[in-house]
Protein backbone atom coordinates (compact mmCIF):
# COMPACT_ATOMS: atom_id res chain seq x y z
CA UNK A 1 0.00 0.00 0.00
CA UNK A 2 2.85 2.47 0.86
CA UNK A 3 4.12 2.26 -2.86
CA UNK A 4 0.58 2.10 -4.23
CA UNK A 5 0.19 5.80 -2.38
CA UNK A 6 3.28 7.22 -3.94
CA UNK A 7 1.92 6.18 -7.13
CA UNK A 8 -1.37 8.26 -6.26
CA UNK A 9 -0.25 11.03 -5.35
CA UNK A 10 2.28 11.51 -8.37
CA UNK A 11 -0.60 10.92 -10.55
CA UNK A 12 -2.54 13.06 -8.54
CA UNK A 13 0.60 15.49 -9.60
CA UNK A 14 0.50 15.04 -12.97
CA UNK A 15 -3.12 15.91 -13.13
CA UNK A 16 -3.20 18.83 -11.14
CA UNK A 17 -0.08 20.18 -14.17
CA UNK A 18 -1.86 18.62 -16.79
CA UNK A 19 -5.29 20.23 -16.50
CA UNK A 20 -3.91 23.38 -14.56
CA UNK A 21 -1.57 24.51 -17.26
CA UNK A 22 -4.65 24.37 -19.83
CA UNK A 23 -6.37 27.16 -18.04
CA UNK A 24 -5.57 30.29 -19.47
CA UNK A 25 -3.38 32.86 -17.69
CA UNK A 26 -2.19 29.35 -15.20
CA UNK A 27 0.99 28.70 -17.26
CA UNK A 28 2.58 31.67 -15.46
CA UNK A 29 1.55 30.22 -12.03
CA UNK A 30 3.13 26.47 -13.67
CA UNK A 31 6.08 28.18 -15.69
CA UNK A 32 6.96 30.96 -13.84
CA UNK A 33 6.02 31.53 -9.99
CA UNK A 34 5.74 27.90 -9.56
CA UNK A 35 9.35 27.45 -10.09
CA UNK A 36 10.83 30.57 -8.19
CA UNK A 37 8.72 29.75 -5.01
CA UNK A 38 10.01 25.80 -5.47
CA UNK A 39 13.58 27.32 -5.76
CA UNK A 40 13.14 30.05 -2.69
CA UNK A 41 11.81 26.88 -0.62
CA UNK A 42 15.11 24.41 -2.06
CA UNK A 43 17.53 26.96 -0.90
CA UNK A 44 16.04 28.62 2.20
CA UNK A 45 15.03 24.94 3.12
CA UNK A 46 18.33 22.84 2.52
CA UNK A 47 20.90 26.40 4.35
CA UNK A 48 17.84 25.83 7.76
CA UNK A 49 18.40 22.05 7.37
CA UNK A 50 22.29 22.20 7.34
CA UNK A 51 22.56 25.36 9.71
CA UNK A 52 20.26 22.95 12.16
CA UNK A 53 22.51 20.16 11.70
CA UNK A 54 25.27 22.27 12.73
CA UNK A 55 23.67 23.87 15.67
CA UNK A 56 23.23 19.85 17.16
CA UNK A 57 26.32 19.00 18.97
CA UNK A 58 28.34 15.88 18.46
CA UNK A 59 28.22 13.96 22.64
CA UNK A 60 30.81 11.69 21.72
CA UNK A 61 33.85 10.52 19.13
CA UNK A 62 31.93 8.61 17.18
CA UNK A 63 33.23 7.66 13.80
CA UNK A 64 32.52 4.33 11.92
CA UNK A 65 36.26 2.78 12.41
CA UNK A 66 36.09 -0.42 9.94
CA UNK A 67 39.89 -0.61 10.17
CA UNK A 68 42.91 -0.94 12.32
CA UNK A 69 43.66 2.73 14.09
CA UNK A 70 46.60 4.34 14.53
CA UNK A 71 48.31 2.61 17.20
CA UNK A 72 52.00 1.42 18.16
CA UNK A 73 54.27 1.74 14.82
CA UNK A 74 55.12 -1.79 14.10
CA UNK A 75 50.88 -2.44 14.27
CA UNK A 76 49.90 -1.18 10.32
CA UNK A 77 47.69 1.63 10.26
CA UNK A 78 44.30 1.30 7.96
CA UNK A 79 44.31 4.92 6.69
CA UNK A 80 41.17 5.41 5.16
CA UNK A 81 38.92 3.06 7.78
CA UNK A 82 40.55 4.66 10.75
CA UNK A 83 41.58 8.38 9.15
CA UNK A 84 43.81 9.76 11.68
CA UNK A 85 44.85 13.19 9.91
CA UNK A 86 42.36 15.64 8.68
CA UNK A 87 43.98 14.51 4.76
CA UNK A 88 42.77 11.30 5.98
CA UNK A 89 39.10 12.23 6.52
CA UNK A 90 38.80 14.20 3.55
CA UNK A 91 39.99 11.15 1.26
CA UNK A 92 37.49 9.08 3.20
CA UNK A 93 35.05 11.55 2.37
CA UNK A 94 35.98 11.84 -0.83
CA UNK A 95 35.55 8.47 -2.12
CA UNK A 96 32.20 7.52 -0.04
CA UNK A 97 30.73 10.68 -1.83
CA UNK A 98 32.13 9.84 -5.13
CA UNK A 99 32.58 5.78 -5.17
CA UNK A 100 29.63 5.18 -2.32
CA UNK A 101 32.45 2.88 -0.49
CA UNK A 102 29.76 2.57 2.12
CA UNK A 103 27.02 0.80 0.14
CA UNK A 104 30.09 -1.09 -1.42
CA UNK A 105 29.70 -3.17 2.17
CA UNK A 106 26.51 -4.23 1.59
CA UNK A 107 26.06 -7.79 2.65
CA UNK A 108 22.99 -9.46 2.41
CA UNK A 109 21.54 -12.10 5.60
CA UNK A 110 19.63 -15.86 4.68
CA UNK A 111 18.43 -17.66 7.53
CA UNK A 112 19.28 -21.40 6.51
CA UNK A 113 17.85 -24.74 8.10
CA UNK A 114 19.61 -25.25 11.30
CA UNK A 115 18.56 -22.34 12.38
CA UNK A 116 22.00 -21.00 11.01
CA UNK A 117 22.30 -17.21 9.34
CA UNK A 118 24.62 -16.15 6.70
CA UNK A 119 26.36 -13.06 5.35
CA UNK A 120 27.39 -12.65 2.12
CA UNK A 121 28.58 -9.78 -0.03
CA UNK A 122 25.99 -8.13 -1.93
CA UNK A 123 26.61 -5.29 -4.58
CA UNK A 124 23.32 -4.81 -6.04
CA UNK A 125 22.57 -2.16 -4.15
CA UNK A 126 25.98 -0.19 -4.95
CA UNK A 127 25.36 -1.23 -8.34
CA UNK A 128 21.87 0.40 -8.52
CA UNK A 129 22.69 3.67 -6.58
CA UNK A 130 25.72 4.35 -9.03
CA UNK A 131 23.65 3.96 -11.84
CA UNK A 132 21.12 6.37 -10.36
CA UNK A 133 23.27 9.11 -8.95
CA UNK A 134 25.39 9.45 -12.03
CA UNK A 135 22.85 9.32 -14.50
CA UNK A 136 21.00 12.05 -12.79
CA UNK A 137 23.65 14.64 -12.39
CA UNK A 138 24.64 14.03 -15.68
CA UNK A 139 20.65 14.79 -16.97
CA UNK A 140 21.15 18.08 -14.18
CA UNK A 141 24.30 19.09 -15.55
CA UNK A 142 22.88 18.59 -19.29
CA UNK A 143 19.82 20.74 -18.86
CA UNK A 144 22.37 23.56 -17.83
CA UNK A 145 22.37 24.10 -21.83
CA UNK A 146 18.41 25.37 -21.35
CA UNK A 147 19.63 28.02 -18.90
CA UNK A 148 23.32 29.44 -20.21
CA UNK A 149 23.67 31.67 -23.00
CA UNK A 150 25.72 31.32 -24.87
CA UNK A 151 26.09 27.66 -23.82
CA UNK A 152 29.58 26.61 -22.22
CA UNK A 153 31.99 24.26 -24.64
CA UNK A 154 32.10 21.28 -21.81
CA UNK A 155 28.27 20.95 -21.70
CA UNK A 156 28.17 20.78 -25.22
CA UNK A 157 31.09 18.02 -24.95
CA UNK A 158 29.09 15.97 -21.86
CA UNK A 159 26.29 15.66 -23.99
CA UNK A 160 28.23 14.97 -27.24
CA UNK A 161 29.78 11.75 -24.95
CA UNK A 162 26.20 10.92 -23.49
CA UNK A 163 24.57 10.57 -26.86
CA UNK A 164 27.59 8.58 -28.00
CA UNK A 165 25.82 5.78 -29.97
CA UNK A 166 23.62 8.64 -31.82
CA UNK A 167 20.49 6.26 -32.04
CA UNK A 168 17.75 7.80 -33.43
CA UNK A 169 16.93 11.58 -33.65
CA UNK A 170 16.93 13.56 -31.43
CA UNK A 171 19.85 11.25 -29.94
CA UNK A 172 19.03 9.09 -26.92
CA UNK A 173 21.14 9.99 -23.95
CA UNK A 174 22.56 6.95 -22.04
CA UNK A 175 21.67 8.52 -19.09
CA UNK A 176 18.06 8.88 -19.72
CA UNK A 177 18.28 4.86 -20.13
CA UNK A 178 20.21 5.05 -16.81
CA UNK A 179 17.88 7.26 -15.01
CA UNK A 180 15.14 5.43 -15.21
CA UNK A 181 16.97 1.79 -14.84
CA UNK A 182 18.19 3.06 -11.78
CA UNK A 183 14.77 4.53 -10.28
CA UNK A 184 13.02 1.23 -11.65
CA UNK A 185 15.99 -0.76 -10.24
CA UNK A 186 16.22 0.73 -6.51
CA UNK A 187 12.15 0.55 -6.67
CA UNK A 188 12.36 -2.98 -7.19
CA UNK A 189 14.96 -3.54 -4.69
CA UNK A 190 12.84 -1.87 -2.29
CA UNK A 191 10.38 -5.04 -3.08
CA UNK A 192 11.99 -7.80 -3.63
CA UNK A 193 14.19 -7.83 -0.86
CA UNK A 194 11.99 -8.95 2.26
CA UNK A 195 13.92 -7.16 5.08
CA UNK A 196 14.09 -3.72 2.98
CA UNK A 197 10.53 -4.10 2.27
CA UNK A 198 9.78 -4.15 6.08
CA UNK A 199 11.43 -1.18 6.68
CA UNK A 200 10.48 0.68 3.79
CA UNK A 201 8.05 3.83 4.63
CA UNK A 202 6.18 5.88 1.65
CA UNK A 203 8.96 8.74 2.41
CA UNK A 204 11.29 6.14 0.62
CA UNK A 205 8.85 5.27 -2.80
CA UNK A 206 7.57 8.37 -3.14
CA UNK A 207 10.92 10.51 -4.36
CA UNK A 208 11.66 7.31 -6.66
CA UNK A 209 8.50 7.71 -8.12
CA UNK A 210 8.65 10.79 -8.35
CA UNK A 211 11.85 11.08 -10.28
CA UNK A 212 11.09 8.31 -12.36
CA UNK A 213 8.15 10.23 -13.73
CA UNK A 214 10.07 13.23 -14.23
CA UNK A 215 12.61 11.10 -16.02
CA UNK A 216 9.47 10.14 -18.13
CA UNK A 217 7.75 13.30 -18.44
CA UNK A 218 10.93 14.60 -20.21
CA UNK A 219 11.79 11.34 -22.34
CA UNK A 220 8.11 11.54 -23.60
CA UNK A 221 8.75 15.22 -24.26
CA UNK A 222 12.12 14.94 -26.12
CA UNK A 223 11.52 12.08 -28.13
CA UNK A 224 7.73 11.57 -28.51
CA UNK A 225 5.22 13.83 -27.20
CA UNK A 226 7.00 16.65 -29.95
CA UNK A 227 3.67 18.80 -30.53
CA UNK A 228 4.17 22.38 -29.17
CA UNK A 229 7.63 21.45 -27.77
CA UNK A 230 9.44 23.88 -29.27
CA UNK A 231 12.91 23.72 -27.61
CA UNK A 232 13.60 27.97 -28.53
CA UNK A 233 10.43 28.86 -26.94
CA UNK A 234 11.74 26.98 -23.79
CA UNK A 235 15.19 28.21 -23.65
CA UNK A 236 13.57 31.48 -23.97
CA UNK A 237 11.63 30.92 -20.52
CA UNK A 238 14.60 28.93 -19.07
CA UNK A 239 16.88 31.76 -19.76
CA UNK A 240 14.10 34.51 -18.60
CA UNK A 241 13.57 32.45 -15.53
CA UNK A 242 17.24 32.68 -14.41
CA UNK A 243 18.19 36.65 -15.76
CA UNK A 244 14.37 37.28 -13.49
CA UNK A 245 12.66 38.31 -17.11
CA UNK A 246 10.66 35.43 -17.92
CA UNK A 247 8.37 35.56 -20.97
CA UNK A 248 6.26 33.00 -22.33
CA UNK A 249 6.59 33.26 -26.21
CA UNK A 250 3.72 30.55 -27.96
CA UNK A 251 1.88 27.95 -26.43
CA UNK A 252 3.96 25.07 -24.91
CA UNK A 253 2.60 22.07 -24.49
CA UNK A 254 1.22 20.13 -21.38
CA UNK A 255 3.80 17.72 -21.13
CA UNK A 256 6.81 20.61 -20.72
CA UNK A 257 4.55 21.80 -17.44
CA UNK A 258 3.96 18.24 -15.76
CA UNK A 259 8.32 17.64 -15.94
CA UNK A 260 8.30 21.25 -14.67
CA UNK A 261 5.70 20.86 -12.25
CA UNK A 262 7.30 17.41 -10.86
CA UNK A 263 10.25 19.59 -10.78
CA UNK A 264 9.00 22.00 -8.66
CA UNK A 265 7.41 19.27 -6.40
CA UNK A 266 11.15 17.10 -6.34
CA UNK A 267 12.83 20.96 -5.37
CA UNK A 268 10.46 21.72 -2.50
CA UNK A 269 9.85 18.54 -1.10
CA UNK A 270 14.22 17.62 -1.14
CA UNK A 271 15.14 19.87 1.74
CA UNK A 272 12.19 18.24 3.96
CA UNK A 273 13.07 14.63 2.67
CA UNK A 274 15.60 11.48 2.65
CA UNK A 275 16.95 13.33 0.14
CA UNK A 276 18.70 15.71 2.48
CA UNK A 277 21.47 12.59 2.59
CA UNK A 278 22.96 15.48 -0.70
CA UNK A 279 24.26 17.21 2.35
CA UNK A 280 23.63 14.73 5.15
CA UNK A 281 26.49 12.83 3.64
CA UNK A 282 29.39 15.87 4.22
CA UNK A 283 27.77 16.43 7.94
CA UNK A 284 27.61 12.61 8.89
CA UNK A 285 29.85 12.39 11.73
CA UNK A 286 30.29 8.81 11.98
CA UNK A 287 32.21 9.96 9.01
CA UNK A 288 33.38 13.36 8.68
CA UNK A 289 34.98 12.53 12.18
CA UNK A 290 38.69 11.54 12.52
CA UNK A 291 39.66 8.14 14.24
CA UNK A 292 42.21 9.61 17.40
CA UNK A 293 39.99 8.91 20.61
CA UNK A 294 43.50 7.63 22.04
CA UNK A 295 45.32 11.07 21.10
CA UNK A 296 42.70 13.46 21.44
CA UNK A 297 40.22 13.91 24.18
CA UNK A 298 36.80 14.55 22.88
CA UNK A 299 34.54 17.16 25.16
CA UNK A 300 31.14 17.05 25.15
CA UNK A 301 30.16 20.30 24.13
CA UNK A 302 26.45 20.23 25.90
CA UNK A 303 28.40 19.59 28.96
CA UNK A 304 27.27 21.81 31.80
CA UNK A 305 30.53 23.98 32.83
CA UNK A 306 31.45 23.04 36.08
CA UNK A 307 34.22 25.26 37.77
CA UNK A 308 36.39 22.84 40.28
CA UNK A 309 35.76 23.83 43.79
CA UNK A 310 38.41 22.57 46.35
CA UNK A 311 37.75 22.11 50.23
CA UNK A 312 40.27 25.64 50.70
CA UNK A 313 38.12 27.44 48.35
CA UNK A 314 34.69 25.93 50.27
CA UNK A 315 36.15 27.01 53.73
CA UNK A 316 37.23 30.16 52.72
CA UNK A 317 33.69 30.88 51.46
CA UNK A 318 31.83 30.01 54.40
CA UNK A 319 34.61 30.18 57.17
CA UNK A 320 32.22 32.41 59.90
CA UNK A 321 29.35 30.51 59.20
CA UNK A 322 31.26 27.01 59.65
CA UNK A 323 33.13 29.01 62.71
CA UNK A 324 29.92 30.31 64.41
CA UNK A 325 28.53 26.71 64.40
CA UNK A 326 31.04 25.22 66.18
CA UNK A 327 32.55 23.06 62.86
CA UNK A 328 36.30 22.70 63.32
CA UNK A 329 38.17 24.62 60.21
CA UNK A 330 41.32 24.24 59.06
CA UNK A 331 42.39 27.83 58.79
CA UNK A 332 41.26 29.87 61.50
CA UNK A 333 39.28 32.99 60.90
CA UNK A 334 41.79 35.87 60.33
CA UNK A 335 42.42 37.51 64.06
CA UNK A 336 42.20 41.06 61.72
CA UNK A 337 38.41 40.84 61.41
CA UNK A 338 37.84 40.98 65.15
CA UNK A 339 40.50 43.60 66.23
CA UNK A 340 38.53 45.85 63.46
CA UNK A 341 35.17 44.81 64.99
CA UNK A 342 36.90 46.31 68.61
CA UNK A 343 37.46 49.20 66.90
CA UNK A 344 34.28 49.67 66.26
CA UNK B 1 27.00 26.41 15.01
CA UNK B 2 29.72 24.28 15.31
CA UNK B 3 32.66 23.46 12.85
CA UNK B 4 31.49 26.85 10.99
CA UNK B 5 34.34 26.72 9.21
CA UNK B 6 33.50 24.23 7.49
CA UNK B 7 29.85 23.94 7.31
CA UNK B 8 29.56 28.04 6.06
CA UNK B 9 32.10 27.53 3.32
CA UNK B 10 30.26 24.49 2.10
CA UNK B 11 27.06 26.23 2.09
CA UNK B 12 28.20 29.29 0.55
CA UNK B 13 29.56 26.84 -2.40
CA UNK B 14 26.13 24.79 -2.67
CA UNK B 15 24.25 28.18 -3.24
CA UNK B 16 26.95 30.18 -5.60
CA UNK B 17 26.50 26.12 -7.66
CA UNK B 18 22.95 25.90 -7.04
CA UNK B 19 22.48 29.73 -8.40
CA UNK B 20 25.61 29.19 -11.55
CA UNK B 21 22.68 29.82 -14.31
CA UNK B 22 22.58 33.40 -12.53
CA UNK B 23 25.46 34.82 -12.29
CA UNK B 24 26.92 33.12 -15.57
CA UNK B 25 24.29 34.51 -17.12
CA UNK B 26 24.62 37.61 -15.83
CA UNK B 27 28.51 38.31 -16.60
CA UNK B 28 27.59 37.02 -20.49
CA UNK B 29 25.89 38.77 -23.17
CA UNK B 30 22.59 37.30 -24.03
CA UNK B 31 22.15 36.07 -27.76
CA UNK B 32 19.25 37.27 -29.43
CA UNK B 33 16.17 34.76 -29.12
CA UNK B 34 16.80 32.94 -32.93
CA UNK B 35 14.95 33.90 -35.65
CA UNK B 36 16.18 31.72 -38.80
CA UNK B 37 15.70 32.86 -41.97
CA UNK B 38 12.57 31.82 -44.46
CA UNK B 39 13.42 30.42 -47.67
CA UNK B 40 15.00 33.44 -50.02
CA UNK B 41 13.46 32.26 -53.08
CA UNK B 42 10.19 33.45 -51.37
CA UNK B 43 8.54 29.70 -50.96
CA UNK B 44 5.48 28.81 -48.85
CA UNK B 45 5.25 25.78 -48.97
CA UNK B 46 7.52 22.57 -47.21
CA UNK B 47 6.70 19.23 -47.00
CA UNK B 48 5.02 19.41 -43.76
CA UNK B 49 3.08 22.67 -41.92
CA UNK B 50 5.41 24.71 -40.17
CA UNK B 51 5.01 23.98 -37.08
CA UNK B 52 4.85 20.42 -37.15
CA UNK B 53 8.37 21.07 -39.23
CA UNK B 54 9.53 22.73 -35.83
CA UNK B 55 8.59 20.19 -33.56
CA UNK B 56 9.18 17.27 -35.68
CA UNK B 57 12.19 17.94 -38.64
CA UNK B 58 14.38 15.86 -37.07
CA UNK B 59 12.45 12.53 -36.36
CA UNK B 60 11.66 13.25 -39.90
CA UNK B 61 15.02 13.73 -40.85
CA UNK B 62 15.98 10.60 -39.54
CA UNK B 63 13.18 8.58 -41.47
CA UNK B 64 14.12 9.51 -44.61
CA UNK B 65 17.96 8.62 -43.67
CA UNK B 66 16.99 5.75 -42.71
CA UNK B 67 14.24 4.82 -45.61
CA UNK B 68 16.97 6.17 -48.34
CA UNK B 69 20.36 4.72 -46.89
CA UNK B 70 18.80 1.29 -45.42
CA UNK B 71 16.43 0.56 -47.08
CA UNK B 72 16.71 1.83 -50.48
CA UNK B 73 13.51 4.27 -50.71
CA UNK B 74 14.37 7.03 -52.97
CA UNK B 75 10.74 7.88 -53.82
CA UNK B 76 10.01 11.04 -54.32
CA UNK B 77 7.27 12.88 -51.86
CA UNK B 78 4.61 14.79 -53.77
CA UNK B 79 3.20 18.13 -51.31
CA UNK B 80 0.55 20.44 -52.65
CA UNK B 81 1.41 19.44 -56.75
CA UNK B 82 5.53 20.03 -55.69
CA UNK B 83 7.70 17.11 -55.73
CA UNK B 84 10.69 16.39 -53.01
CA UNK B 85 13.07 14.11 -53.76
CA UNK B 86 14.14 12.42 -50.07
CA UNK B 87 17.11 14.10 -48.88
CA UNK B 88 18.96 16.94 -46.80
CA UNK B 89 20.63 18.63 -50.07
CA UNK B 90 17.84 17.49 -52.21
CA UNK B 91 14.48 18.64 -50.64
CA UNK B 92 15.51 20.96 -47.78
CA UNK B 93 18.77 23.02 -48.52
CA UNK B 94 16.73 23.85 -52.37
CA UNK B 95 14.59 26.59 -50.35
CA UNK B 96 16.64 27.09 -47.37
CA UNK B 97 19.63 27.40 -48.99
CA UNK B 98 21.84 28.76 -46.07
CA UNK B 99 22.99 26.26 -43.21
CA UNK B 100 24.14 29.05 -41.29
CA UNK B 101 21.10 31.65 -41.90
CA UNK B 102 18.54 28.58 -41.32
CA UNK B 103 19.69 25.20 -39.22
CA UNK B 104 22.47 26.93 -36.90
CA UNK B 105 20.10 29.91 -35.69
CA UNK B 106 18.12 28.06 -33.33
CA UNK B 107 20.62 24.81 -33.31
CA UNK B 108 23.50 27.12 -31.59
CA UNK B 109 21.18 28.81 -29.02
CA UNK B 110 20.07 25.81 -27.67
CA UNK B 111 23.35 23.81 -28.08
CA UNK B 112 22.07 21.05 -30.71
CA UNK B 113 24.54 19.49 -32.82
CA UNK B 114 23.14 17.44 -35.08
CA UNK B 115 25.35 15.01 -37.14
CA UNK B 116 23.78 16.05 -40.45
CA UNK B 117 27.51 17.60 -40.91
CA UNK B 118 29.12 14.84 -40.30
CA UNK B 119 28.34 13.14 -43.89
CA UNK B 120 26.21 16.17 -45.54
CA UNK B 121 27.80 19.42 -47.48
CA UNK B 122 26.46 22.74 -46.43
CA UNK B 123 25.21 24.50 -50.18
CA UNK B 124 28.85 26.95 -49.69
CA UNK B 125 31.06 24.00 -48.80
CA UNK B 126 29.20 21.80 -52.25
CA UNK B 127 29.88 25.20 -54.20
CA UNK B 128 33.77 25.14 -53.62
CA UNK B 129 33.72 21.38 -53.76
CA UNK B 130 32.50 22.27 -57.52
CA UNK B 131 34.86 25.08 -57.81
CA UNK B 132 38.10 22.84 -56.82
CA UNK B 133 36.86 20.06 -58.95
Amino acid sequence: MKYAFSFLAVIALILIAWLGSQIPGMPYLFGIALPYLAMMIFLGGFVYRVVQWGKSPVPFSIQTTCGQGKSLDFIKHDRLEAPDTTAEVVARMFLEIVTFRSLFRNTKSELHDGPKITYESSKWLWLFAIIFHYSFLMVVIRHMRLFLDPVPFWIAWLEFGDGLFQVGAPTWYMTDIGLLAGCVLLFSRRLITRHVRFISLVNDYFPLVLIFAIAVTGILMRYFLRTEIDIVNIKQLAVGLVTFSPVIGTEIGAIFYIHLFLVCVLLAYFPFSKLMHFAGVFMSPTRNMKNNTRAVRHVNPWNPKIIPHSYGGYEDEFREFMVDSGIPVEKELPPKKDEEKDEE
Amino acid sequence: MYNKRFIIPGLVIFVLFVTFPLWFNAFSTASPVPKPELPPGGEKECVAPASEMRDRHMVLLNEWRDGVLRDGERDVITVGGKQYRKGLQMACMQCHTSKEKFCDTCHDYTSVKPFCWDCHLTPEEAALKKETH
